[in-house]
């Protein structure tokens, strides 16, 4: 089997970057789901004070845990198996690194506003719209960069987990831009497309389906 | 309820897309001989 030379080029900084930070914010959003949790028995662990309340704390560590530390985990892998499987480097690296500093600014301002009380109320799409915009313009570099890393691949065969990769980015893309569908009505608020209580809490049947779904194709 | 009748069509769409990646996988020659490529990327290459 001969050497290929490309292969000591892959793109394993923005993995590490990836990486590492998946670690601190598995840390940092499972500490405070600890610190909620422990607040369902001791309520007084709020102070008082309105940024450490349950309510504004919660979607802190579910977006922390989802978003932060699974988003990263998902990044960092499906960059690493893409490159790997499909023997070639990534595909427009800078566009691969705003993926990372965009997606870090999407948590550190999710940190920042959830806090504050600046919320849609939608359960697991809390974050505010100018947050939204951005998850949005991160996610479709996110797109670009792995399909066009499958694209330059010097492997006939898609090894199996991109298609699974492929299909969550392309999920992910749907389910945020219209699930998070919303007019603006001021700097940090805004009013869901999906008004009236059929909408009322529509992520568990978003996030059940998906099992059920799967089950069918297989 | 109206945002059906933007749901609906663009699931329709969606099933299209899948459909037609389904198609090219099959013409591109992706599912033939699954269990070699499963072994290739265990492969020291």
């Amino acid at each position: 089997m001969e050497q290929s030379v490309c292969q000591a080029h892959y793109n394993d900084k923005v993995i590490r970057q990836f990486s590492i930070m998946a670690v601190i914010w598995g840390v940092v959003g499972m500490s405070v789901g600890l610190f909620i949790a422990a607040q369902l028995a001791w309520p007084e662990l709020n102070f008082g004070i309105p940024w450490l309340s349950y309510g504004r704390l919660r979607p802190l560590h579910t977006n922390a845990v989802i978003f932060a530390f699974g988003g990263c985990a998902l990044f960092a892998t499906s960059y690493y198996v893409v490159q790997r499987t499909g023997q070639t480097n990534l595909f427009l690296p800078k566009l691969a690194e705003f993926t990372f500093w965009g997606w870090q600014l999407v948590i550190l301002m999710a940190a920042i506003t959830l806090p504050m009380g600046y919320t849609s109320g939608k359960e697991y799409a809390e974050l505010e719209w100018p947050i939204d915009i951005l998850i949005a313009i991160v996610w479709v570099c996110y797109a670009i960069v792995f399909f066009g890393t499958i694209g330059k691949r010097k492997v006939k065969h898609i090894y199996v987990a991109n298609w699974f990769y492929g299909a969550f980015i392309i999920a992910v893309a749907i389910l945020h831009i219209v699930n998070s569908a919303e007019i603006p009505s001021g700097f940090f608020k805004s009013y869901s497309a999906y008004a009236g209580v059929q909408n009322g809490n529509p992520a568990p049947i978003t996030i059940a389906s998906a099992p059920l779904i799967q089950l069918c194709l297989t | 309820m109206e945002i059906l009748f933007l749901l609906i069509p663009l699931s329709v769409y969606l099933v299209i897309f899948i459909l037609l990646g389904l198609w090219w996988a099959i013409y591109n020659g992706q599912f033939e001989d699954l269990s070699a490529e499963g072994e290739r990327i265990l492969l020291d290459d």
